[in-house]
């Protein structure tokens, strides 16, 4: 293999060396268990307080509002059955899109099988929800709306600002999954209204297996781990210490870095779109042309299947990802493909890119150089793109 | 996730193209699932001579219909129409499960060019009586 591409950020991304630096000794030297009193215990404890603190900072938040988890599917899950079951005495309502994450969606239908009803809000043909229908989606049994920042597959971002004043205004909590969000956008969790947020470090350049829960002071909810006092009696279970001092590090790192690194990503992302669209035709860009991610490029290539494009993307050494049902093991296509209007048939050719900061140009003109060949290929095979050649 | 023969046959399909003048011509598949495909025979003396196949669909479609093709590459009528997903899949040393479906639909084509050409020939082919071209693999 002459080359390898990674442009598979949203999935996850390495570890920058920074990070892993800071989290070194908590491995070896400093493995003291935070809940024990003497010296190494307490040195683990501090790290810990201290990388509340750092987090909090760049939420905008306070330390005590910071809770770490094992990633954005337990933040999720927590925030969501978290708060339904204590806030089951006001309602039993809650509100989220067709979009989330599945995180989110399986959350929601494991509580609808326990006497809780969920309304699943309607996107745009961009992906972006419909304000007008949030507000008339709300009743005084409504006790949550849970809508993502930015979607994981098309990029979009959310009116978050907006959705969070509907919700402070209605007596609403409101939790949005931020963990595609984090690292690409500037987050107050204060401006934004907002209540409860997810996210996860490996999104940003730190490592697996860890999360924060932002838990606004104040709102009501049940623990979701038992069994320990860690986390104020919250949530249980020996704390991840060298993660969470890494989850720190590279939260910070992220956001020192933020206009560069986002001033690069949109340079790169649209002069990928813009090549791929210019080289090959009959291909669409789904999400929002502004109102996206830096780093997210979502094409749907008509008449050639999502699988395909992948593993030939795979064999030139390129990492993509895709919406098509044979990458998911189901039938379906992507759920956030047919919820933005897709027909299944376009769906299945969707193709995603997301770039990340070791990205160069050089690789954007590789991928463009080769995902040209590869569905000049693929079409030359398909039976779909010869009745649209002969005019059919 | 692929056997090495899945991806040669994906990478390198054997028998890709058309015939202008085919003697049987059949398409299962719909593109609301994902996958069709196309198979093109040349019928001489019962024997097929040549056949071609086009496919839209992923890595596993693409292989299944190039080995299938291979499989029945001169050979007779009554060979070609024995042919059972389960020795496409074998020849291509294996499927993962939820890919099962693009080997039947492989069959299902060779199947259905079968018939196609049975039926502008007059002819009854044995063990396609039953056979019903619309049928969806995914239902299986």
């Amino acid at each position: 293999m002459e080359r390898y591409v990674y442009m598979d950020y949203a999935a996850t991304t390495p570890v920058k060396k920074e990070v892993l630096e800071e989290m070194m000794p908590y491995f070896t030297e400093k493995y003291g268990n935070p809940s024990s009193i003497y010296r190494i215990g307490r040195e683990s404890r501090a790290a810990i307080d201290e990388a509340r603190e750092r987090v909090a900072k760049i939420i905008e938040a306070k330390p005590k509002e910071i809770y770490f988890t094992s990633g954005g599917s337990e933040s999720d899950n927590w925030a969501i059955k978290g708060v339904a079951f204590a806030n089951r005495d006001k309602g039993n309502h809650i509100i989220t899109s067709k979009i989330e994450h599945h995180a989110v969606l399986h959350a929601c239908e494991y509580l609808e099988k326990h006497g809780f009803e969920v309304t699943y809000l309607d996107v745009d043909e961009y992906g972006i929800v419909d304000l007008e229908q949030l507000k008339n989606a709300i009743t005084d049994k409504t006790i949550l709306i849970t809508i993502m920042f930015a979607n994981n597959e098309i990029g979009t971002i959310q009116p978050i600002q907006e959705i969070g004043k509907i919700a402070r205004e209605k007596g609403v909590y409101f939790h949005t999954d931020a963990v595609q969000a984090i690292g690409n956008v500037e987050i107050d969790v204060n401006k934004l209204n907002i209540d409860l947020l997810s996210m996860s470090a490996h999104k940003f350049y730190g490592p697996k297996g860890v999360g924060v829960l932002y838990i606004r002071e104040g709102v009501k909810i049940h623990p979701y781990i038992h069994g320990g006092a860690q986390e104020k009696n919250r949530r249980a279970g020996t704390e991840n210490v060298a993660g969470i001092v890494g989850l720190a590090k590279a939260l910070e790192l992220a956001y020192e870095n933020l206009e560069e690194h986002n001033k690069k990503l949109v340079y790169l992302r649209d002069k990928l779109i813009k090549e791929v669209t210019n080289k090959i035709d009959y291909v669409r860009v789904n999400g929002h042309p502004e109102k996206r991610l830096p780093g997210n490029v979502n094409f749907s290539i008509e008449f050639v299947e999502g699988e395909a494009l992948l593993l030939s993307l795979d064999m030139m050494g390129i990492a993509a990802s895709s919406g098509s049902a044979c990458t998911s093991g189901s039938l379906d296509p992507s759920h956030v493909l047919l919820a933005i209007g897709l027909p299944h048939e376009i769906a299945h050719g969707s193709l995603r890119f997301t770039l990340g900061d070791f990205n160069t140009e050089e690789d954007v003109d590789y991928v463009v150089e080769s995902l040209v060949k590869i569905v000049e290929r693929l079409r030359e095979m398909s039976p779909l793109y010869e009745n649209v050649k002969e005019g059919k | 996730m692929y056997s090495e023969k899945v991806m040669d046959h994906f990478m390198n399909p054997r028998n890709v193209g058309e015939i202008e003048d085919a003697d049987g011509v059949g398409q299962v598949g719909n593109p609301k699932c994902g996958d069709i495909m196309k198979i093109y025979l040349k019928i001489e003396d019962g024997i097929i001579v040549d056949v071609k196949f086009k496919t839209f669909g992923c890595g596993s479609a693409i292989a299944s219909s190039s080995m299938a093709t291979e499989l029945i590459k001169g050979k007779s009528i009554e060979e070609a129409v024995k042919l059972t997903n389960k020795a496409v899949a074998e020849a291509l040393d294996g499927l993962p499960p939820v890919k099962m479906h693009c080997s039947v639909l492989a069959e299902q084509a060779i199947k259905a060019a079968l018939l196609d050409y049975a039926k502008k020939n007059n002819v009854t082919i044995e063990g396609l009586e039953d056979f019903n071209p619309d049928e969806d693999p995914h239902e299986h």
